[in-house]
This record gives structure tokens, C-alpha cells and sequence, in this order.
């Protein structure tokens, strides 16, 4: 049996936008909000997980909050349904705003929506999911934490995750364009192709901070002969944090925006960057809550495409790399999208050497950025570090077995392990497939 | 309207060729046809940073140092963005207009295709220039743009309050706006999306959020009483002024007309609403059930449904028929009026109906070419490009624009050669 949680951690920084909310709740409204959502919102999927779980604690090991904080009971997936969820239901909904916002802590900075647990349940309950109805709970009392809020805002503004203004957009490509033109003489990046095969869609982080990312995927479309394009205008950020502010109407907005551009654009496929929960929202959660129960244009995730162009010979390389890696699983396009094995084909064929992180595969251990906890700023750095000591320890153990590069093909994921890498002192270089590929390829003259 | 009457209908085939465009430029980017089929014309690179319009292999004097989004005007003049010394501005038919610009994007054109607007920043300000015009009153951001059919007005959303990124709070208290001809509305909102103008330009309507929560439609700055979980884009009846849009009413999707529920809120998706010409009936895209697609009527659906989605609906000149385009897996078909063409495409693009609507033809995209196809039946062209076709105002014609081989081709076919 699972022990009861044994401590709450206060909230550890100040966060404006949940103290602000927090301050203007009142009794009434958290009843009538937790109500309405439980009742209008939640179907049988809730009171089967509900009715389901016998507490056994068996998910509790498979989280990498509760390996990372000695097994403590606060962070075990049942301890934080417990501790949220559980106790709205049990209340009818009479909480108290204190405990709301420890409930937002809980559920946008102590669990990742990675669903590892799910596997470790041994009814499959999807405490990702559990945690989701929180946030929208959250969501729909205004006690979002305040800098994914803001991302959200800027998502419903600019259909983009970063502010990125409509000039920016186009602006940035033709930058890089030019950038690229002095490597490769005739390389495009082509807007508003009507009728090319792909539509190449990244996150707003990308044009904003990483634009060089850009420059690599023309640069690798270009030597593959791709038939591509980019819009010019709304649609091309496939990013949405929404999804996980429990703001579900902004994001069915946003999956629109990116769906009617590649409609727009008469393309075969979409193929997106190195980007995990972009891909969960494009490919699983904001489709459907558009009514799609498949993807209307093809999601290509860049792991997959990759693998395509190297098997296919699109893409020749002129030698390997030499220097040892180790791969991260990325848990949205791993458990969620089932690409390990094609992440294993790409990083074969790329290097000499692939040093194994155990677990791995759809075992593997969340970078603790995922589901929105990046998002969600400074305030919660910490959390997220401390967190996911277990992760350090992993790929210190690669490290140990050789491997000086960490792959991780998600920008997220990138991220959440650059201040793991940096915290812990793990000592690996952290690279995308993208940065490989465009350093090994067989560049046109 | 775009007047076909005076194209020329008689000469059966007129030849460009395109290829040595290759020989004579660095590179040639995407061609495009004007509507009449006459010209042809590609963004061209002469050198490193000089860019030229190159129209039917003339180039002109004109060079710049960037030019894309090279497109014709439904009245056969061709514009593209340009760029000289970090400055922007467009170009139509070879007249630059006078005034320069920070940035410029987004290109609208209205139906007779004598009015040209786009999207402006200006010294960090954003606004929108209507044939070299800029709004009076720019902003600090501006989305959605809009240029009325007349040609005479333009709109979008604007930010009419300055809020730091992370000013949430602020942001939740409305800095949005919408702009008609610049001049913003008095009321402010958290989100307007999608300001659509009526066919004269005298009237807006847009999307608007309240707040996190709650979603309308504003219609010259009053937004309805009635508030929806959600809302997608408005449209104007033709001749009444009346406003409909989807709306979500505990999870499903209706149709609302000046916020009264006219279709039950009864699907799982409803959008892309289209009025007969004559406002008569209302069409758009619905899902009856998750994961299935079809057309609905005044809120009754169609029989045939789609798996992936449904779109670019067209009502036939005399609102008689109707057209879209569906999609399973890989498959694109054509319906018209409930009836699926038997054969199905790789691609396909918005049906074209002949005036009388006793035909529809389409571009269609097959074996990795490009065809047109008439009532069903296709064309033997196999083309690395073709154009939407123009059916002749008898409608006993068909304006087939394609290049082949490397050849641009105009030609004029009758619809015979269309027979199986
Ligand atoms: S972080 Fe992952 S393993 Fe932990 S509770 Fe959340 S979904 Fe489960
Ligand atoms: S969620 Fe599953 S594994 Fe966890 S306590 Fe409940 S029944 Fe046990």
C-alpha cells in the first residue's frame, strides 16, 4: 500500500500569476468551478481510474520525482492524485484557495504528464491524465502559473508560442535564406509553396533563439532533394502550451491554425522538427479535440523523417561520428509516438558509437521539463532539478560507459537536460539528430 | 468579377517556354500564371542579393535586392514583395509603390483585383498599407488581416494597450481591438481573431474572448449578448447584414445568426460556413460524428462522409449546386450535390463551376502529375504544373493553363476533350 503523502512543499518562489489568482478566489467559486468541470467535463474515464485505483503505489517507482526525492510519498503519482484530484472529489469541491494553489503546484511543476506511471499501473490509469483535469480546473480559476499563462496569451495572439510578430516570421526565413545562400548558392527556403510535398513546421523558440536550427533543416532538405515549403503567415508553429495550461480552446485554435496552413498549402505531409510535445499536440491531443480522430495531413515527427532520408539514401554521410552518444528517449514521441527503434536506426547510422542509457526505450526517465514544468519559469527551476536527481544518475552511468554527447531530439527535452547536465556537473555535450546530420552529410557543392 | 469575356477564346494553344529561364538566371523560383493565361511570370536571382520579376522571359530594369510572393490580381496584373536597402514595399505591374516600409507581408487582393492592401510594420508598429497607403494610426501589434471585396477597406485586429509579455493580468483585462481603415473600435477585448468585413467594407464583425472563458462575436465593436465556449470565424449575410458563426455550446458545435442559435449546437465540428450567392442557404463543413466529415445545409448533413476533413466549398454562380473537396487517407475526392467522383486524386484543389453550373472542373494532381479534370472525367495532360481552369462565359470552353516539359502552355480547350 501506497503510505499517505508526508509532507507538502510550499509554493518556493513567488509567482504572480498564481498569487494573483489565488487572491481572488473565493469559497463559492472554487465549488461551483471544480463542479462543473467534474460534472460537464469528465466522463467515464474519470470514474473508472477513480473507482479503479486500490492505491497500491506500484506507479510510485516509476516516477522520477519519487525516485529523485528517496521515495518520498509526496511525489508518487498516487500521492499526487491524492493530493489534488482526489480531495476536490471527496470535497465536492469545498477546497480552500491555499489548497488550490498547492494543488497548481503540484500539478504544473511535480509531474510531467510523461506517463510512465500509466505503465507501471497495473490497471493502466493515466495519471497524466488525472492531472490534466487539475490544470484545467486550475486553468478555469485563473490560477495558472504565470509564465506558461503568458505563452499561452501569446499563443492565442499570434497563434506562435514566443510573441513572434507576423513580420518577424517570414523575416527570420529569408535571413536565414540568405545566411544559407552563402554555403549552398541556390538553397530556398520556399513560403508558400502551393502543392509542395512537405510542410516544414518548428516551434516559435526556433525563429526567436535557435534560428541556425532552421538553417540546418534547409540546409538538409536542400541536400535531400526535398520538395518543400514553409508558410509565411499563421500556422507555423506546431508548439502549444495551452494543451497543457488545461486551456483546451486555445488549443483546438492554434492545432487549427497549423492544420489549415498545410490545408492552404496543398501539401502531402507535415514534417515538424525535433520538438516532443508539439508532436503530442499536433498528433494525438489537439487534432482530436478538433474532431479528427487521425491527423487530416500526415504528422511526420523529424526522428522519423530523418530515418526516412538515411534509409532511403537521400541523405548520404561522409563519415560517422567518432565521438561515443548516448540517446535520450523522448517520452511524447517514445511512449506517446512508439519511434524508438527509429531513433536507434538514426543514431546508428550516424555514429560509431551508441552507448545505451538504462532504462531506456518507452522506459526511459522524463527530462522533467515535459508537459508544460519548463514552461512555467524561474520560480520552479529548482523543482524541476532537484526532481530528476534520478536522471542525472542515468546519464552519469552512460557517461561512465563512454558516452561524451547526449542526443536528445526534443526541445524540451534539450533544455530540461541542459540544466540537469549543468546542475549535477554530468559533463555531456547535448546535441539534436539535426546538428549531427548536418555536420556528417554529404553536402552539394 | 473578373470580366473573361474579352480573353481570348478562340486561339486553341499559345506556347512559353520556361526552360531557358533556367540558362539565363541563377535561378528561377515557382512560376505563376495570370488569370487570362496570357502571362507567365517567376521570381528570378540574377546575381548574389539582385532579384528581378521575370514576366512571359522579360525582365525589365528592375532590380532588387530581395523580391518574393509573386502573384497576379484577379485583373491579370502581376505584384510581388520587395526589398531595396532593408526597406520594403510592393510592386504591381511594374510600378514600385512610393512609400517604403520596415516590413511588409500578407498581400490581399480584392475581387475585381484593382486594390492591392497589405500587412505593414513600421518602425515597430503594424498597421496595414492599402495600394501604398499606410493606416494613420498604427500599433504596437497587429493579426488577422482583411481587405473588403470592394477593395476600399481594410481591417484587422490591433493592440490598442501597451502589456509587457508577462503582464498577464493586464492582458486579461483586454489590450485587443479591432481596426477598420485603422481606426480602432472603442470597446477592448482579451483576443480578437478573424475581423471579416461586409462585401461594401462599411461593417465589421470578428471573433472576440471576454475573458479566459468566454467567447462572442463583435460586430462593429458590440459584441453579442450571448456568450459561446467557443466561436470560429464570422461571415456576413449577403444582402440582409445579418452576422452567423459556428459556435460550441456545451461541447458541440451549432450555428449562431447575430448570436441566436439557428443550426442546434447537434456536431462535433462545424466551420468554413459559405452563403449562397443569393443568401438564400447557408452551407459549412460539419462533423456529425467524431472523425467523420461532410457538408451540412441549413444544418442538415449530407450522406457522404469523409474520414480526414472536408473544405473549399463552392456554390455554383446560380446557387444551384454545390462543391467541396474530401479527403480519405491519401485519397482526395471531389463531391458535388451529395455525389462523390469516382475517381480519386493525390491532390485536388477548389472545384471551378461553369456559369450556367452544368459543370465543375478542377486542378488535380495524379501519378505525380498535375491534370485538370471536368465532371469526372480527366484530362490526358500530365504536367509539372497547371493553374485553377476558367471556364469561357458560354461555358462551352475550358482556359487550361499548364507547364509541360518545361513549357509554359495557354491553351483553350472544348469541353469535349473531356469526353471519356
Ligand atoms: S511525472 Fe510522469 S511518472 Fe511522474 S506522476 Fe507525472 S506522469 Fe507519472
Ligand atoms: S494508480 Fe495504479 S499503480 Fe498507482 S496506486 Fe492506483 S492502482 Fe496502484
Amino acid at each position: 500500500m501506497a503510505k499517505a503523502p508526508a509532507k507538502t512543499e510550499p509554493s518556493q518562489a513567488l509567482d504572480q500569476g498564481l498569487a494573483v489568482g489565488v487572491a481572488r478566489l473565493t469559497p463559492e467559486k472554487i465549488e461551483s468551478t471544480i463542479r462543473t468541470v467534474l460534472k460537464s467535463e469528465t466522463g467515464a474515464r474519470l470514474s473508472t481510474y477513480v473507482e479503479t485505483c486500490i492505491h497500491c503505489g506500484l506507479c510510485a517507482e516509476a516516477c522520477h520525482y519519487y525516485l529523485s526525492h528517496d521515495n518520498d510519498p509526496h511525489y508518487a503519482p498516487v500521492g499526487k492524485v491524492k493530493q489534488t484530484l482526489w480531495e476536490m472529489i471527496k470535497q465536492k469541491g469545498r477546497v480552500t484557495p491555499e489548497f488550490i494553489e498547492k494543488a497548481a503546484i503540484i500539478a504544473h511543476t511535480e509531474c510531467n504528464l510523461c506517463k510512465r506511471c500509466a505503465q507501471y499501473c497495473p490497471f493502466g490509469i493515466d495519471i497524466a491524465y488525472l492531472m490534466l483535469v487539475v490544470r484545467r480546473i486550475i486553468h478555469k480559476l485563473g490560477c495558472t502559473p504565470l509564465y506558461i499563462q503568458d505563452t499561452a496569451h501569446s499563443h492565442s495572439v499570434t497563434m506562435n508560442q514566443m510573441w513572434v510578430k507576423g513580420d518577424e516570421w517570414p523575416d527570420t526565413l529569408q535571413w536565414q535564406e540568405e545566411e544559407a545562400q552563402a554555403e549552398f548558392e541556390d538553397l530556398r527556403i520556399p513560403l508558400d509553396v502551393e502543392g509542395a510535398e512537405i510542410m516544414y513546421s518548428v516551434i516559435a523558440p526556433e525563429p526567436k533563439f535557435q534560428a541556425q536550427l532552421i538553417y540546418q533543416a534547409a540546409a538538409i532538405f536542400h541536400a535531400a532533394g526535398v520538395s518543400w515549403t514553409m508558410p509565411s503567415e499563421l500556422g507555423w508553429d506546431n508548439s502549444d502550451m495551452a494543451m497543457f495550461t488545461g486551456d483546451n480552446e486555445i488549443m483546438g485554435r492554434i492545432k487549427r491554425a497549423h492544420y489549415d496552413a498545410a490545408i492552404r498549402l496543398k501539401v502531402k505531409r507535415i514534417v515538424m522538427g525535433e520538438c516532443g510535445h508539439a508532436f503530442r499536440s499536433v498528433y494525438d491531443v489537439g487534432n482530436r479535440w478538433l474532431g479528427w480522430e487521425m491527423p487530416p495531413i500526415p504528422i511526420v515527427h523529424a526522428i522519423d523523417f530523418y530515418y526516412e532520408l538515411l534509409k532511403e539514401g537521400r541523405i548520404k554521410i561522409t563519415k560517422k561520428y567518432p565521438t561515443p552518444i548516448t540517446l535520450h528517449d523522448p517520452c511524447n514521441v517514445v511512449r506517446g509516438g512508439g519511434l524508438h527503434e527509429k531513433a536507434r536506426y538514426v543514431a546508428h547510422t550516424l555514429c560509431e558509437s551508441v552507448v545505451e542509457m538504462t532504462p531506456n526505450r518507452e522506459h526511459n526517465y522524463c527530462c522533467a521539463a515535459g508537459g508544460g514544468a519548463i514552461n512555467c519559469g524561474p520560480p520552479y527551476k529548482q523543482t524541476r532539478i532537484s526532481g530528476n536527481r534520478i536522471k542525472a544518475e542515468q546519464l552519469f552511468a552512460a557517461k561512465t560507459r563512454g558516452a561524451q554527447v547526449l542526443i536528445a531530439p526534443c526541445h524540451n527535452c534539450h533544455s530540461g537536460l541542459h540544466d540537469i547536465v549543468h546542475h549535477y556537473g554530468v559533463g555531456l555535450d547535448i546535441k539534436f539528430f539535426g546538428d549531427l546530420i548536418y555536420e556528417l552529410m554529404e553536402k552539394p557543392a | 468579377m473578373t470580366d473573361s469575356a474579352n480573353w481570348d477564346w478562340d486561339s486553341g494553344a499559345k506556347q512559353i517556354p520556361i526552360t531557358p529561364w533556367r540558362e539565363r538566371f541563377r535561378w528561377v523560383e515557382e512560376p505563376n500564371a495570370s488569370p487570362d493565361g496570357e502571362r507567365v511570370g517567376a521570381v528570378v536571382n540574377l546575381d548574389e542579393g539582385e532579384f528581378a520579376i521575370c514576366i512571359n522571359g522579360e525582365t525589365g530594369d528592375q532590380v532588387f535586392d530581395k523580391a518574393w510572393h509573386l502573384r497576379f490580381t484577379p485583373s491579370g496584373k502581376w505584384y510581388a514583395l520587395v526589398s531595396e536597402m532593408a526597406e520594403w514595399t510592393v510592386v504591381v505591374d511594374g510600378q514600385t509603390w512610393a512609400q517604403n516600409f520596415g516590413y511588409v507581408w500578407n498581400p490581399l487582393t480584392c475581387v475585381s483585383g484593382d486594390h492591392l492592401a497589405v500587412a505593414v510594420q513600421q518602425e515597430m508598429q503594424y498597421g496595414m498599407a492599402l495600394d501604398g497607403v499606410l493606416w494613420e494610426t498604427t500599433y504596437a501589434n497587429a493579426t488577422y488581416f482583411a481587405l473588403s471585396a470592394d477593395g476600399q477597406v481594410t481591417a484587422a485586429a490591433v493592440q490598442v494597450a501597451a502589456c509587457d509579455s508577462a503582464e498577464v493580468h493586464k492582458f486579461q483585462e483586454g489590450t485587443f481591438s479591432a481596426a477598420i481603415a485603422g481606426n480602432a473600435w472603442e470597446n477592448r477585448f482579451v483576443n480578437v481573431w478573424q475581423p471579416v468585413l461586409s462585401a461594401d467594407g462599411s461593417r465589421l464583425a470578428a471573433e472576440v474572448r471576454l475573458n479566459l472563458y468566454d467567447y462572442t462575436i463583435a460586430v462593429d465593436g458590440s459584441p453579442w449578448p450571448q456568450t459561446f465556449t467557443s466561436v470560429w470565424e464570422p461571415s456576413f449575410h449577403p444582402s440582409s447584414g445579418a452576422v452567423v458563426a459556428p459556435v460550441r455550446i456545451k461541447g458541440k458545435w451549432g450555428m449562431a445568426q447575430d448570436g441566436d442559435l439557428i443550426w442546434q449546437p447537434d456536431f462535433v465540428q462545424v466551420w468554413r460556413q459559405v452563403f449562397r450567392p443569393d443568401g438564400g442557404k447557408l452551407a459549412a463543413v460539419v462533423a456529425p460524428k467524431y472523425g467523420r466529415w461532410t457538408l451540412a445545409v441549413d444544418g442538415r448533413a449530407w450522406g457522404t462522409l469523409f474520414r480526414d476533413m472536408v473544405t473549399d466549398v463552392v456554390w455554383s454562380p446560380n446557387g444551384d449546386r454545390l462543391a467541396a473537396l474530401g479527403k480519405n487517407g491519401a485519397s482526395w475526392h471531389i463531391i458535388v450535390d451529395d455525389k462523390i467522383w469516382q475517381r480519386p486524386f493525390a491532390m485536388a484543389w477548389t472545384p471551378v463551376f461553369s456559369p450556367a453550373g452544368d459543370h465543375v472542373a478542377a486542378k488535380v494532381e495524379i501519378d505525380g502529375h498535375y491534370s485538370i479534370a471536368v465532371d469526372g472525367r480527366l484530362w490526358s495532360g500530365r504536367c509539372e504544373a497547371a493553374w485553377n481552369p476558367v471556364f469561357s462565359p458560354a461555358g462551352d470552353k475550358l482556359l487550361v493553363k499548364t507547364i509541360e516539359e518545361g513549357i509554359y502552355h495557354r491553351r483553350v480547350l472544348p469541353l469535349t476533350e473531356f469526353a471519356d
